[in-house]
Order: structure tokens, then sequence, then C-alpha cells
């Protein structure tokens, strides 16, 4: 029994191996795995563990930390809110409010069908979109209540799922190829690199202690 | 015509395809650089005098110097873009994500580094499937593995996402998190990861607009970037304007070249208020800097300029209030940002920044007192004692010395407007 499916255990293969240190790998495979599942679940950190050979409680302990990496389960849509600075000045509180009011929920909170959780999130980098919402990693904005409404409608009756996909940043784009030089050839060719330079100074000093 | 280094090709049909960047030259700085030797590729940068674009603001050539040249060594780019309103690294990934991957190279080629790693916020999905896209593509053309363009030089490139954390922006976090780990702030000395980085190696770790200056560097001469700009700020910056503006967005400027008034006024720019209102304050380069007055609109927009009012140029993002909006719900809801982010690590960090954010929510609600405005001082002191600028620092990173810079520039500026809210036991403001 695998959590992974064969092609996506295939891209954790590529992962590890792109990595002096496998467990560099963690963040992307937890990635991997919601893309796979939604969410992070216990069986998933278990298999992301043994691909790392880590503890699975040293792969909760990272993705404990960071706000991406859910281990409950999330809605299909996660919606997040910018409240931060900018977008404040633009009325991002208020938005907030009223994507609250809109999917019934608060920030936090999924809906009954599981089709929506609400996030206030910190800003994501679309200031001058403000206020501006994401869904799914991906930017709407500036959003009056009114084009709030819209996208929850145009969500719901999945005219949006070219431009939103289901979860998981890296699940449209990945890697086409391992890391192609070992390691060992490249510290030898940095081996070489040093000892030329050495020796470029080494004449250049040279070269000026002869015209003093 | 002013130049546009960063964002030339920003507006062109598909500027992240390979194709188009060839189209532009593109590459051909990779190709020149692995002709030069890398100490050559190096003096180019020295001469460009360019300053760190993260927010720091250190030397890139003088960085690179101070690499410890043991065998292994490594370059990461620092993509982990979210000091709140800043969004110029956003542009730059994804409109040119294969300029970036070149100045990746060509740096990976001059410190010799034994892998280059690009750590983008998880958050930029687009971002992250456009520079993958462009790193395949880059692969494929043999920008990039093996002996790259028959030079000898050989070198891979890793795409990594982080997972949605602010302090993994400070670099000793940032490489914490790309070896799988929480994003916690290496403990002080060794002062830079370039003695002491990622897998304990040597490490340099540069923002990706600085990356992104690199293939024109090398493509005009140090000496072409050094001649734009004024003193220390030399070359141009993306400036990302937001707030109370008409016009907010990115803007590529020659440094020095405008004024903040300038900036948020000129049609071209920033295009002004709404009718009828005024500037508040100006909050320079990101929310960890002390903002700045009306008074202090004619400043140019160059980094000793801003540091000599007592502010920081930082991370290039300002962010306008205006007469209608509320002081106290600003710096509030930047502590509530500080304290969500706060790694937890350092008491004076973690305990400080919830205080101060209940204590400012208390004065924006209308529940306070007046002595809650010393209250909240004592505890900004208490994380950044003496409350000077550059702060003092208690704390293991910069986040913890940030969160004062909000408060303390709030109630020096606007000590009347606490008072009201205070006094009127709520916000003046409507909002």
């Amino acid at each position: 029994m695998s959590f992974f499916t064969p092609e996506n255990l295939g891209k954790a293969q590529v992962l590890v191996g792109l990595y002096p240190d496998k467990r560099s790998a963690l963040i992307p495979l937890c990635h991997l795995a919601q893309g796979q599942h939604g969410h992070l679940s216990n069986e998933a950190m278990v298999e992301i563990a043994e691909l790392l050979g880590i503890q699975p409680a040293e792969v909760m302990g990272t993705a404990s930390f960071y706000d991406m990496l859910h281990t409950e389960e999330v809605g299909k849509y996660l919606v997040g809110v910018c409240t931060n600075v900018a977008c404040m000045l633009g009325g991002g509180l208020e938005l907030l409010e009223h994507a609250s009011d809109v999917l019934g929920i608060p920030p936090g909170a999924t809906t009954d069908d599981g089709m929506f959780t609400l996030e206030e999130v910190e800003c994501v980098a679309h200031c001058d979109k403000a206020p501006c919402a994401q869904v799914n990693y991906r930017y709407f904005g500036p959003l009056a209540d009114s084009d709030f409404d819209r996208l929850v409608d145009d969500l719901r009756s999945d005219r949006l799922s070219e431009t939103v996909p289901p979860h998981g940043v890296l699940s449209r784009v990945f890697r086409d190829a391992p890391a192609m030089v070992p390691l060992e050839i490249i510290h030898q060719e940095r081996r070489d690199m040093d000892e030329a330079k050495k020796a470029r100074l080494a004449a250049q000093n040279q070269d000026a202690g002869g015209k003093q | 015509m002013s130049t546009k280094i960063v964002t030339a090709r920003v507006g062109v049909p598909d500027s992240y395809l390979l194709s188009t960047y060839l189209e532009h030259g593109g590459y051909s700085s990779l190709k020149k650089a692995l002709a030069m030797t890398p100490e050559e590729v190096h003096a180019e940068v020295n001469a460009s005098g360019m300053l760190g674009r993260g927010g720091a603001g250190f030397e890139a050539g003088r960085k690179w110097a101070m690499l410890k040249q043991d065998v292994v060594r490594y370059l990461v780019v620092n993509g982990d873009e979210s000091e709140p309103s800043t969004f110029k690294d956003h542009l730059l990934v994804e409109q040119d994500p294969h300029q970036l991957v070149e100045g990746t190279l060509i740096t990976a080629y001059a410190i010799g580094a034994s892998r280059a790693f690009i750590y983008l916020r998880g958050e930029f999905a687009l971002g992250l499937e456009r520079v993958q896209a462009a790193i395949n593509e880059a692969y494929a053309y043999g920008a990039v593995g093996r002996n790259i363009f028959g030079s000898g030089f050989s070198i891979d490139l890793v795409l990594q996402p982080g997972a949605g954390a602010y302090i993994c922006g400070e670099e000793t976090a940032l490489i914490e998190s790309l070896e799988g780990k929480r994003g916690f702030p290496r403990i002080k000395p060794p002062y830079f990861p370039a003695v002491i980085g990622l897998y304990g190696a040597p490490t340099i770790v540069n923002n990706v607009e600085t990356m992104s200056n690199i293939p024109w560097i090398i493509a005009n001469g140090g000496k072409s970037f050094a001649a734009l700009g004024k003193g220390r700020s030399t070359g141009t910056r993306l400036f990302a304007l937001s707030g109370d503006v008409l016009r907010p967005g990115n803007y590529e400027l020659e440094m020095t070249s405008k004024t903040f008034r300038e900036l948020i006024f000129d049609p071209e720019f920033g295009g002004g208020l709404r009718d009828g209102r005024s500037v508040k304050a100006v909050i320079p380069g990101g929310v960890s800097a002390p903002w700045i007055g009306p008074d202090n609109l004619d400043l140019p927009l160059g980094q000793d300029e801003v540091a000599q009012a007592g502010s920081m140029l930082g991370s290039g993002s300002i962010i306008v209030i205006d007469d209608h909006s509320c002081a106290v719900r600003a710096a509030w809801r930047i502590t509530k940002f500080f304290n969500r982010e706060s790694c937890g690590q350092c008491t004076p960090c973690r305990e400080g920044s919830g205080w101060i954010e209940k204590i400012m929510h208390r004065i924006e609600l209308g529940s306070a007192t007046e002595s809650d405005l010393d209250l909240v001082l004592d505890v900004c002191d208490n994380i950044a004692p003496g409350l000077t600028w550059p702060p003092q620092q208690t704390t293991i990173c910069v986040l913890g010395p940030s969160i004062p810079s909000s408060v303390v520039s709030a109630i020096k500026m606007f000590r009347d407007e606490f008072m009201i809210h205070i006094k009127e036991e709520g916000c003046p403001f409507v909002h």
C-alpha cells in the first residue's frame, strides 16, 4: 500500500535526487502530496518520511510550521482574503467580512459541502490589486463585494477550472529532468577552477612584482 | 526615456518563454561570462556597485568576496518575497523567469557554486510554474547542466518552493527551510552564510531582483550600471507602490532620479491621490521601516537619502496612507502581521508582538486608556531598547526590532489621533 500514485512516486523520486541531503525534498514532497490529496494526511507524512529516511514526526514537525501545509482536511477551494496593510487600506477587512457572510463560515472554517475553506491571509504580493484574494494560490483583485460574489459563483459552477487548478502549487509544471551532473564531478571541476584561479592570481602578482 | 533593466521585457507578449528571451538577446550574457574568468565576472559586478535588492542593501560584489573558498559552496536565490506591500519579485519571476535563471547561472559561475537553488515563495503558484518551465527550457537549450555551451562549466539548478512563512525571507531561516526544517533563523555569529550556510557549507544568498540585474551588467559592463543613479545608489530599482494612490504598481526607476512626491503624484507613475485628499504618511521599504511624513516627500528615492531621514529604502516597496485612513488601524494591522509571523524562538518578539497587537487593537476599538500608550511603548522598548533607528536588537533576527517601527512612528507622528481614539472610545474614521 502506498500513498503516492505511481506517477507521483516517480516525481517524488526525482525531487529526492535533486539535493545533496534528501531531507531538503521535504517541503516539495508535501506540496506533491497536497496536490494529490488536497491535504497532508498521516499516511502521506509516513510515506514522505520513508522516502527521506527520517521519522514521520519530523515531517509533521516541519509541516506544522508552514501556513500552506494543511494537516487537516480543507475545502476544494482555499479562499484566502488578504487584510494586510495595503489591502486593508483598500477595504480588505471589509472584504473578509463579506466573504465570511457569503460563504457562511468564519475564517479558518470549511463549508459543509466541502467546497470552500476561508482564510485570512497575510500579504500575498498583489498590493497593486488591493483588496485581493487568492483561490488555491491563484490571484484575483481588486475585488468589490460583487466581484467576490461572482468569483464564488464561477468557482461553484466550475467555470474557473482552467485558471484555478485543484490543490498543489507543483501540480501543473514539473521538472523535466533529474539532476544532470553528479556532485563528485562538479567538485572536481571546482577544484580545477580554483587551482586555475590561484595560478592566474600568482601570475598577476609576479607581473606586478616584476614591474616594480 | 529612462533606462529599463529588469523590466525591459515586461509587457512583451509571451515574455516568459525561451523563444522570446532569445529574440531579445537572452543567454548571450551567460555565453559572454563563461568566456571570461570568474574573477573578471566578479570584477564587473564590483564595478557596478549594485546594492543587494532584498532589503538590507548590502553590496552584492562585496558579499561574493566574503565567500569562504571551500570546495563545496552553494548559491541560493532568495525569492521568498513576503514583506507586506512588496510585489516586485513576483513580477520578475512571472514575466521574465529566464532573466532570473541567466543571472543565477552567471553568479554561480562567478562564485564557483556546486549547485544553485532558487527558493520561491510557495504562494507564487504561477511564478513557480513559470520558473520551473524556464529551467526546463534552459536545460534543453544547454544553458544549464553539464558542460554549458561547451565551456567546461557544469552546474545543476534547482527550484525550491516555500510553504508559507514570512520568516523564511531571513536568509538563515531560508537555509533552514531549504534543508527541510522549520524556518527558524540561525543564531549569529556566524553573521553571514558566506562562511557557514546551506548544509554547513559557504553559501551566497542573493535576492531575485539582484540576480535579474546580472545579465544586463555583464552585457553592458559594471561601469554603465554605476553611471546610473548617484552615490552608493547605482542602477535602477523596481519600486512597488501601493496603498492610497490612484495607480498602484511596479515602477522601475533610475535610483535617486525621482522623489517620493514624483513617484506618488506623476501621472506616469502613482497618479496622485483621490480628489481632495492629501498624504498623511508614507511607509518606505516595507512594513519593517519607520514611517515618514509629508515633510519628507521631496526626498530622492535613494538608499542613503532615506536612511538619513531615519528610515530605510528596504525592499523598495512604498505604501501611501492618505488623510482619510486611520494611522492606528494601519499600525495595529502591521503588528498583527508580525505577531502571526514571529517564529517563536525569542521571547521579546514572540510575547512582545502579541502584547503590542492586543494593546493596539484595544486602542483602535476604543477600549484603551491613556496609560496604554506608555505601556505599548514600554513593550516596544523591551524588543528594541532605546527605540532608536537603526534599532538595537534583543532577538536572533531582525524581525524582532522591526515590530516597533510602525507603532513608534504612528505614536510619534499621530499622538493626537491616538488620543481621539481613547477619549471618544472608538475610531473616528469611516471604513
